[in-house]
């Protein structure tokens, strides 16, 4: 379909840089279309200019990375607020609540990017697996076998590294991963050896980070300040990978510290015109497009949404979703070298296929079933979250030295399934404000039964990989912490997940919906949402590569481009 | 001491050394590795810049990237990277306090570290350096708020990188074994799944 004609400033805005805009914004200018971006962070990621090199503002540096909010958003300029119910009063904090980088780029930037496909089940758990009492459980519109050409083009736009034989719970599909897998870090092979002799099938983690030059990106070279830092050497893929391809067309325009406030909309109520947005001196601007992109993210969509009323107001901010995070922690009697590699480099699905003991402890917890998730075999962080985490006073220095809670630690992260809850939501809280003078985003939020269940079910299980892997001493936590566990204390209650998921479901009815099986907002014409409000469910895996999947699907449907088929089951 | 101070006195130099040193001593100096306390680990030095951010342009809130030259490449981090306005609004008031601006007080009046340790500083005494070890914790005990402030600044100075002010020349580092930044370098695809 050619671009379409009139007098705009562009064919479509996008809201948001991150992999959901980005992706967009890839597919879009390839078909032709003009794309203006706007991004309410800064630029750190490549030069803007041809040939879209690196900036050079990344580095190996914890300081900038993780205590000085580098990528943003800054929670005293940005705060967010948190309860976990409405009788917790208006909050419980206010701050840093599921921070995404607020940057060119978005979350991507700091992913460590394990890129999982979801299965075929997780798209029609409802009907396969049953209702969950006290969960708003539905089907997604459409199958795995629709998506899976989309889940092979995201791949390869991103270039994932993996191998598609080791793990026998995977989805089919019909092509082999564009990568093989990088090298695996020692303390993932100490506990992938474990896991396996235990009778689990742990197996190497697609990736979105090159294990050899791809797109004219380098190979990594495991430099080990990989999650919640950028790559200095562009050797993850998302999203440089489709901003640069984007910008290389001519037809991508993105905008920095430019905050979408609005979105202007004609008449009838029915189309939109465009966005309004503030730059950095406050100043107001409009942009007309044909198509408005909401890929804000999550947290940010909803906000967006409920400040301009757009959307279904029964449903928006609803059934948001994280992963319930079990965390379990093993002390090695030797240095484990975690700071040497890509953060994760194994992960295992067992969890998330409920066996004979999972079914009876369900049973035990009044539900037919659950499913947990991924478990990232992954090492400790950096020193001075070690510090701040060891006592202060005559041990301190010691304990460092010794380094049991950063290089002889080994670390599980089981990214369990949340399942959507009507009450647990995004709205505006009532008082506090950002800089713009915008209310900021307020979670309530407090997990089902089912994740709770499914977390103490498992993390023994963990614990016990852990020893058998060599750690003298184990434990365990959750994210959110259970209440009344040791690490439920004021200022910790919030979730520390970085996956937010569902909070503007889509759905082919308008009344328990916000958007349709094509993402397009119910009632108006030419609004899209590309990011993770989208999904029904949260599944047990890293939502990144679904989004990616999903709007490459949508924003072809958009352009009236043919919908990928599929080879069919080759694999 | 051996950087140039940009917000303390030398007394209070003094002061907040000994406060740092209770939470953060050195080890015996028969230990293999010797971890430096908090005042030869730059601990100090370290949280001087940070309240004196702004007394250089740009001020010291972000190194500079990609490469620090310790691991290859040329040595950048020790050229601070510019603020943004919204950037420079944050840090001022967190280090300034909102000191009654309307454009700081958006979500109230906000007390900056300056304040905060200066206040800390006299409640701590003037006699707290000739102070016994118990004197001193109960003193610091007194104030829990300001303990846990200067312990989370102090690991910043002593396990950062050094250009942020502490771990002179990567030495807690060394004393840790963890090998700082490694850009360009990296690591061999052995050094990552070997056991050495
Ligand atoms: C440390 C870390 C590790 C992670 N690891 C993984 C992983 O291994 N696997 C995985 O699947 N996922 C992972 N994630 C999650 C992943 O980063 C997110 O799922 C992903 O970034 C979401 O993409 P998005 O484009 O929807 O939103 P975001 O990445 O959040 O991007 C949204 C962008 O929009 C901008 N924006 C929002 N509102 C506005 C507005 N009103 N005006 C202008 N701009 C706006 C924001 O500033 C932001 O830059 C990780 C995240 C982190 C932080
Ligand atoms: S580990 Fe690899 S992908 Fe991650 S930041 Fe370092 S070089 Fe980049």
């Amino acid at each position: 379909m050619p671009s379409p004609t009139g007098t705009t400033d562009c064919d479509v805005v996008i809201v948001g840089t991150g992999p959901a805009g980005a992706t967009a914004a890839e597919v879009l200018t390839a078909a032709g279309w003009s794309v203006i971006m706007l991004e309410k962070g800064r630029n750190h990621l490549l030069s803007l200019e041809a040939p879209f090199d690196p900036l050079g503002h990344v580095s190996n540096d914890e300081i900038k990375f993780l205590r000085r909010h580098y990528l943003g958003p800054d929670p005293f300029l940005e705060p967010r607020t948190f309860r976990r119910r409405e009788s917790d009063g208006d909050r419980l904090f206010t701050g840093d609540v599921n921070n995404l980088p607020s940057t060119v780029g978005g979350g991507g930037f700091h992913a460590d990017g394990k890129l999982p496909r979801f299965r075929e089940v997780d798209f029609h758990a409802r009907s396969e697996l049953g209702p969950i009492e006290g969960a708003d459980l539905v089907d997604w519109p459409f199958g795995y076998d629709e998506l899976e050409p989309y889940y092979a083009a995201a791949e390869r736009g991103v270039g994932v590294a993996g191998d598609h034989t080791e793990n026998p719970f995977a989805a089919w599909r019909a092509d082999p991963y564009p990568m093989p897998p990088g090298p695996d870090m020692f303390c993932a092979l100490l506990t992938s050896d474990a896991a396996t002799k235990l009778g689990y099938h742990p197996y190497r983690a697609p990736t979105g980070v090159n294990s050899v030059v791809f797109d004219g990106r380098p190979a990594c070279n495991n430099c080990g300040f990989c999650g919640s830092f950028g790559c200095p050497i562009d050797a993850k893929g998302d999203p440089v990978a489709p901003l640069r391809h984007a910008l290389r067309t001519g037809r991508c325009e993105i905008r920095t510290e430019s905050i979408v406030h609005d979105v202007v909309m004609d008449s009838t109520g029915r189309r939109a015109r465009g966005v309004r947005y503030l730059d950095a001196d406050l100043v107001e601007h409009e942009v007309s497009a044909k198509h408005v992109i909401l890929a804000g993210g999550a947290f940010e969509t909803p906000r967006l949404l409920l400040r301009t009323g757009l959307g279904n107001p029964d449903v928006v901010g609803r059934n948001l979703m994280f992963h319930f995070q079990t965390i379990v922690l093993g002390v090695f009697p030797y240095r484990l070298h975690g700071h040497r590699g890509r953060s994760v480099t194994h992960l295992m699905d067992d969890p998330i296929v409920p066996d004979d003991a999972a079914l009876a402890a369900a049973r035990d917890a009044g539900l037919s079933y659950f499913r947990g998730g991924i478990v990232e075999h992954g090492a400790a962080g950096h020193p001075v979250t070690e510090g701040i985490h060891l006592p202060r006073g005559a041990a301190h220095s010691q304990m460092m030295i010794e380094s049991m809670m950063r290089d002889r630690m080994a670390v599980f992260t089981m990214q369990g399934e949340d399942l959507p809850v009507a009450s647990n939501r995004i709205d505006l809280d009532p008082h506090v404000r950002d800089v713009y003078g915008l209310p900021a985003g307020r979670v309530t939020y407090s997990p089902h039964r089912h994740e709770l269940a499914c977390a103490e079910h498992w993390a023994p299980r963990l614990e016990s990989v852990m020893r058998e892997a060599g750690a003298d001493f184990t434990f365990w936590t959750t994210s959110p912490p259970m209440e009344g566990s040791f690490a439920d204390r004021p200022g910790f209650v919030a979730p520390i997940s970085r996956h937010i998921i569902g909070s503007a479901r889509m759905g082919t009815d308008p009344s328990t919906s916000v958007f349709d099986p094509w993402q397009r907002l119910h009632g108006v014409e030419n609004i899209i949402c590309t990011d993770s409000s989208v999904f029904p469910t949260s599944t047990g895996y890293g939502p990144t590569l679904t989004i990616v999947a999903l709007a490459i699907r949508a924003a072809r449907a958009l352009a009236g481009l043919d919908p990928l088929r599929s080879s069919g089951p080759a694999l | 001491m051996t950087l140039q101070l940009r917000f303390f006195t030398d007394a209070e130099f003094e002061i907040v050394s000994a406060a740092a040193e209770r939470l953060i001593p050195a080890t015996a100096s028969d230990t293999a590795n010797n971890h430096p306390g908090a005042r030869a680990g730059g601990a100090i030095d370290y949280i001087d810049r940070l309240l004196g951010a702004f007394a250089v342009d740009p001020p010291l809130v972000f190194a500079g990237g990609p490469f620090s030259g310790r691991a290859g490449g040329t040595a950048s981090f020790a050229d601070f990277t510019p603020l943004s306005p919204f950037e420079e609004l944050a840090w001022r008031t967190r280090i300034e306090g909102s000191s009654g601006l309307v454009e700081r007080e958006f979500n109230g009046p906000v007390i900056g570290w300056q304040e905060r340790y200066r206040e800390a500083i006299a409640m701590l005494g003037e006699d707290f350096t000739t102070l016994d070890g118990e004197e001193q914790d109960r003193r610091l005990g007194a104030q829990p708020e300001f303990r846990e402030m200067l312990y989370t600044h102090s690991c910043e100075g002593l396990y950062g990188a050094p250009e942020y002010g502490g771990n002179p020349d990567g030495s807690v580092w060394g004393a840790i074994d963890f090998p700082g930044d490694v850009q360009p370098r990296g690591y061999t695809d052995d050094e990552v799944s070997g056991r050495a």
